[in-house]
């Protein structure tokens, strides 16, 4: 007698609806033996996770703020993995997005510059993310060199970058020999939304972005062919699409997005451009591009959850003195159960009874 | 001479645990299955393999953990992309994700302390001779085992039946299956080789590379042996000329840091991840005609019964 997997005939919509439940269920059954064995509170460990960020308003624009580059890059990332593009170095256009920015707000620091010192730094950073990510869409278009593996080189590529502008040409004089630009002016500074709050502007923008995206992919043809040439290759040759075209245009379009968050991040929450700017934004946005089922609105609750997720690492840090990487821990063992439960989509277990003739060689 | 011989010496210890990982996801891609999370299961072996060497004082149990730690990474990419139909690529990358916040865990207690690192090989009389003594007879353990490691591989893909039938797998899995062999176990058994390879070659980092454990040391290195893969067009020959050429690379941008030439060392440490998308591209390039990659790579199978 052994379990097996077997194709269903039909992909299953029950369990695509409550398969992202699941695994969030899963994940924190796993996490409370994790809690366990690290010798702390199941309960007020979760407790400080899961509840806690959201009792206080402060918390809550906090985890917003969070949120805000995580959806902004997962919508983009979802474009690419739709059409079967692997972009997995967003985190690489995110720096070089947030460098670009920056240095417009460098190069104005102290000058009587206006208000056109930030839609500049906006722009710029989404032009570069998405020239940065069109190098590993275009090694893979011209040359059939993997995207996965370029353009997460380039991630080491941008981090060391960013690392060398800061200790070395844009350090700020004033800043004790940290590695850090002086603070943006007024003008390069993303605007608060409420006074003395943390929300800002960008959280505006992201919504925008899934609006956006929702009515590219459920509206327009070019939603539809992105969803054609990933889902079924063959078909979208005969229908003429052009699946090289689609891997420029959704990395292009991810890099984008991923700068803008970048410089969003950096003129907004940070104030400055400094290394560690993003504790793996790029990274985490992947798990919440698949807890989204690559769906706009789906991105940004699973953004929010994320978020939820950092806030409360570093509450439950504090508090409970529990390590940070317990979060990384817990977002990797999120996106196994997410991967596993979608399986149950398009296949079940089965049960078989192998008798004579089967028996050979089924493993 | 003394600097040829600590360059020769430095090139050879950068570029052992590429050299491991990369037989590994060798053997891996050999049966059709690409396993992304290298970087997570190194990671996770230079913890467990620093935190066996700290708590028993040998760098050979030391070993062992990182190898059973890789080993055990790997069997939940198994459960995942085999049992379980799992897309390979974002399985892969779960992998690595849940492995650089598990190795923080484990080696959060172990940062700042020290071992002594792997003995070197020392024959009185032979290691002694100029330039080529210590090269030859005066490496550590880990360095003689990669190149009987890969010299293994390479005689068991092409010179046992269990290989041919591996490489089968690799190439075309469905036609394995209908003459009857087992698909799945021997995926299974490949990526648990690679995940142990993986996981021994984390634990060189801090057993013999330098004698401590800090955070994210494997430092991009897993996907530098998955480049290494696709550099080496699948055979164990290439991929030892690729590993001692990459860790050339990395020696070399140290040295140029070293004699103070004018450029940012920021540059130079960039080299080795900018020489890996060019010799991605030049190769992919040159291999227009016909691809040399497994046939079956990362595609899934369910047996149909």
């Amino acid at each position: 007698m052994q379990l097996v997997l077997e194709k269903r005939a039909e992909r299953s919509n029950t369990i695509a609806l409550v398969s992202p439940l699941i695994a969030i269920g899963l994940t924190i059954v796993t996490m409370t033996v994790l809690f366990a064995i690290l010798g702390k509170n199941p309960l007020l460990a979760l407790h400080a996770y899961f509840i806690a960020p959201l009792t206080d308003s402060y918390s809550l624009q906090e985890i917003a703020v969070k949120a805000t580059p995580l959806v902004m890059i997962a919508i983009g990332l979802s474009l690419c993995y739709l059409a079967n593009a692997w972009n997995i170095g967003a985190e690489g256009q995110f720096l070089i997005g947030a460098v670009a920015g920056s240095w417009i707000a460098v190069k104005t620091q102290g000058t009587d510059a206006g208000a056109w010192v930030l839609p500049a730094m906006l722009v710029l950073a989404a032009a570069a993310g998405a020239l940065y990510a069109l190098i590993p869409a275009i090694c893979k278009v011209k040359f059939g060199a993997s995207e996965i593996l370029t353009s997460l080189m380039l991630v080491y590529v941008a981090d060391l970058f960013l690392d060398y502008l800061v200790r070395g040409p844009w350090r700020d004089p004033q800043g004790f020999n940290f590695p850090t630009t002086a603070e943006f002016d007024p003008v390069a500074t993303v605007p608060l939304l409420i006074e003395g709050g943390r929300l800002h502007l960008g959280s505006i923008i992201a919504l925008l972005v899934v609006a956006a995206a929702a009515i590219l992919l459920g509206r327009t043809i070019k939603g539809f062919e992105i969803r054609v040439v990933g889902a079924a290759p063959r078909a979208a040759r005969f229908g003429g699409f052009n699946a090289n075209q689609l891997i420029i245009l959704t990395f292009a379009v991810s890099g984008a997005l991923a700068g803008l968050a970048g410089i969003i991040e950096v003129a907004g929450p940070v104030g400055h451009l400094q290394p560690g700017i993003s504790p793996g934004y790029g990274f985490t946005a992947i798990i919440v591009a698949f807890l989204g089922r690559l769906n706009p609105l789906g991105i940004l609750i699973a953004g929010l959850f994320l978020a939820l997720t950092f806030i409360g690492g570093e509450q439950a840090q504090i508090a409970m003195k529990i390590p940070l990487d317990v979060t990384k821990v817990f977002q990797g063992i999120l996106l196994f159960y997410v991967l596993a439960c979608d399986s149950l989509i398009l296949y079940r277990f089965k049960l078989v009874f192998p008798n004579r003739q089967v028996a050979r060689g089924t493993g | 001479m003394e600097l040829v011989e600590a360059i020769i010496l430095a090139v050879l210890a950068a570029s052992t645990p590429l050299l491991i990982a990369a037989t590994g996801e060798l053997v891996t891609e050999r049966s059709g299955v690409l396993n992304l999370g290298v970087e997570g299961m190194m990671i996770v072996g230079a913890a467990c393999g620093f935190a066996g060497a700290w708590l028993t004082g040998s760098i050979f149990i030391g070993a062992l953990f990182g190898i059973v730690a890789g080993t055990l990474m790997s069997l939940i990419f198994a459960l995942m992309a085999l049992g379980l139909a799992v897309n390979q690529v974002a399985t892969g990358l779960a992998l690595t994700i849940l492995g650089i916040g598990l190795s923080g865990l484990i080696g959060a207690g172990f940062v700042g302390e020290r071992i002594t690192p792997a003995v070197h090989l020392a024959i009185p009389g032979l290691t002694g001779i100029p330039l080529i003594g210590r090269v030859l007879f005066g490496e550590d353990a880990f360095v003689y085992f990669s190149i009987a490691l890969i010299i293994g591989v390479w005689w068991f893909l092409y010179r046992t039946r269990a290989g041919l039938i591996l490489r089968a797998c690799g190439d075309n899995h469905v036609s394995a299956h209908a003459l009857g062999y087992p698909v799945l176990r021997i995926r299974t058994f490949a990526v648990m080789f690679g995940g142990a390879c993986a996981g021994l070659a984390g634990a060189y980092l801090p057993l013999a590379y330098t004698p401590f454990f800090i955070p994210g040391m494997t430092a991009g290195r897993g996907w530098i042996a998955l480049a290494l893969v696709v550099f080496s067009s699948w055979r164990p020959g290439r991929l030892v000329v690729g590993a001692y050429l990459f860790g050339a690379v990395t020696i070399l941008q140290l040295h140029a840091q070293g004699w103070g030439v004018g450029i940012p060392s920021q540059f130079m440490s960039a080299l080795p991840y900018l020489a890996t998308v060019i010799v991605l591209v030049l190769l992919s390039r040159a291999r227009t005609g016909g691809s040399t990659a497994p046939a079956a790579l990362g595609t899934v199978f369910v047996p149909d019964r």
